[in-house]
């Protein structure tokens, strides 16, 4: 491991990009993930790599696609209105099997919205961010360490399933500085792909990097393909963190700045004697469905605290099949919810209002 | 430690210029002065001077910055008021510059009335934790990117190495030595380090000009001792 240094969600992330091997960078400026692409302008240049700050959204994500089809790892950074309009880009890139790191540092919405942090894409992006049936890989860190690490994960994970990643942050995360140990530099990604478009030499066909088919069949059976190499991811790879589970009769499930939120909530509740603890999701595609319902069958209730209407309560209602009551906490449009807000939830599923 | 009647604090982003200025205007404060707080970052909209106000309020210091602070618009507009820093001589004056090259631009307009006066400190705040100011040669380019772009020459260094909750007195004692190299590099002392309050009596005697930092604790951040769950990684 190297040393440790201070960083920025932002910076941590980009640098852990570069770690991993990726030497190719497309963005277009938007609060509050700007950071990412002024690392990279300083960075790129003096390692061989290639920054360039694209005319839109759309033209970023589409050099990515053009990247990843000769077989080089390739990102593009955003924010919540600029990943609407990367949503076509990503679906050709699922439609064509490509590899991909997509960063998202959220905002808050719809529309314009604003700057400050929100959790609200959580639908679009746990969905599959685009037209058509895919998913891509969806990473949520809650720490700038994790920020680093998530992001040599998911590029990584693109890289083995061929499909497009993203990491979901949200702005805090973007913007807080915490001490960050990064990993050692490695490429695995190697130049000998066997399905990129690099040149024949006249030795092999063509590889044809293409999400067009004109046989209805054709595309019904590549569709079942990648829908069963998501089985399999849905299988292998989702990741979640539990805290003070062991003995908890209340669960909270939260994702990123609100995890750590609610874990002051928790130890506070604990001072006060309510047994409740959370189960943080990690990867929210694939989404841990069978920790949750595991943790269905030792908890009374659960209480998903997000800055989103609550979107990731309909998830976990699914994931354990409604068999417990779930209830929300949250706060939109950029506010972020107090550890006293959701202790007052705590509290009150502990009194036995616990109605979702 | 002396001071001048106007401080500026400029340096690469995320070094602490924030933090250290709102601390240095209470420090002033405490020696009975009037003093005002300029928040001239027009690049970062998240983490700013405002953060800071309701201490400021009750310490009596006058806080200017602009009007979009903290909202929703990512408007980069300088706050009308600001004048009053350069203006009213009456008052020490502690300007919070924004980061990098690109933050200390919108100094510029300032800078004719700040030298005409000839009363002031333009300190380049230093942490060696960060990943673009490890070394000498990186701090030096940020160093001099920051006096191009603002056209006011830095008069002194301000060691503020650190790595968050993580610091230790050695990290502050080490980031001295870095900053003395850096500042031998441009002909300029080192004004002081800086470093949590917590660290007072581990670093009075092992630095000089020692100055105590009251950080600010932001309330969606764990408190201190919570700790990690188990991660199934």
């Amino acid at each position: 491991m190297s040393e440790t240094v201070l960083m920025k969600g932002n910076e941590a992330l980009a640098e852990a990009a570069i770690l991993a091997g990726c030497r190719h960078y497309f963005g277009y400026p938007i609060t509050p993930q700007t950071e990412v692409a002024a690392y990279m302008a300083k960075k790129m240049p003096k390692i061989g790599g290639t920054f360039l700050q694209a005319e839109s959204e759309i033209a970023a994500i589409n050099m990515v696609y053009g990247v990843a089809a000769t077989g080089h790892p390739a990102m593009t950074s955003s924010s919540s209105p600029g990943i609407s309009l990367k949503t076509e880009g990503i679906s050709y890139l699922a439609g064509a099997d490509l590899p991909a790191l997509i960063i998202n540092v959220q905002r808050g919405g719809p529309g314009l919205g604003g700057i400050q942090p929100s959790q609200s894409d959580y639908n679009l992006v746990t969905r599959g961010p685009g037209h058509g049936d895919f998913h891509v890989l969806v990473f949520a860190p809650a720490s700038v360490q994790e920020m680093a690490d998530l992001t040599g994960r998911a590029l990584h994970l693109a890289w083995k399933y061929r499909m497009p990643a993203m990491l979901l942050a949200d702005g805090t995360m973007g913007q807080m500085m915490e001490p960050v140990t990064l990993p050692e530099p490695c490429n695995a990604f190697g130049d000998d792909n066997p399905w990129a478009a690099t040149g024949t030499e006249m030795k092999r066909p063509h590889n044809v990097v293409n999400s067009l088919y004109l046989s209805p069949d054709e595309l019904e059976k590549f569709n079942f393909e990648r829908f069963a190499r998501y089985a399999k991811i849905e299988e292998d790879e989702p990741l979640w963190e539990e805290y003070m589970m062991d003995d908890a009769e209340i669960c909270i499930v939260s994702c990123g700045i609100t995890a750590r939120v609610s874990r002051n909530a928790i130890v506070e509740a604990r001072k006060q004697g309510i047994k409740v603890g959370m189960l943080r999701p990690i990867t929210l595609w694939p989404f841990p469905k069978k920790a949750l319902a595991a943790a269905a069958d030792k908890v009374n209730a659960f209480l998903c605290v997000e800055m989103n209407m609550g979107q990731m309560k309909d998830d976990v209602e699914l994931a354990i099949r409604c068999r417990k009551p779930v209830a929300l906490c949250n706060r939109v449009g950029g506010m972020i919810p107090t550890p006293d807000e959701v202790l007052a939830h705590i509290k009150k599923i502990a009194e036995g209002g616990t109605e979702a | 430690m002396n001071h001048k009647r106007l401080t500026l604090f400029a340096g690469h982003y995320g070094s602490g210029k924030t933090n250290i200025a709102l601390n240095y205007a209470l420090w002033l404060k405490r020696q009975g002065l009037r003093v005002t707080v300029a928040d001239l970052d027009i690049v970062n909209p998240y983490f700013r001077t405002k953060d800071g106000e309701q201490q400021l309020k009750e310490a009596g210091v006058r806080l200017i910055s602009s009007d979009y602070a903290n909202s929703n618009v990512d408007l980069p507009a300088l706050p009308g008021e600001a004048y009053a820093l350069v203006d009213d001589k009456s008052a020490c004056g502690v300007i919070d510059v924004g980061g990098d090259d690109r933050g200390a631009l919108a100094l510029g307009r300032y800078v004719p009335a700040i030298r005409d006066e000839g009363d002031y400190e333009m300190l380049f705040v230093l942490n060696k934790a960060r990943p673009l100011t490890r070394t000498v040669d990186d701090a030096l380019e940020v160093f001099y990117e920051i006096e191009a772009a603002c056209s006011l020459p830095f008069t002194a260094i301000v060691n503020n190495t650190n790595l968050g909750p993580l610091t230790k007195a050695e990290d502050v004692i080490a980031g001295e030595g870095f900053a003395e190299e850096v500042a031998k590099r441009v002909g300029l002392p080192v004004k002081m380090s800086c470093a949590s309050e917590k660290l007072s009596a581990e670093l009075q005697n092992k630095v000089s000009n020692f100055f105590p930092i009251q950080i600010m604790q932001l309330y969606y951040m764990e408190k201190e001792g919570t700790s990690l769950g188990k991660t199934n990684l």
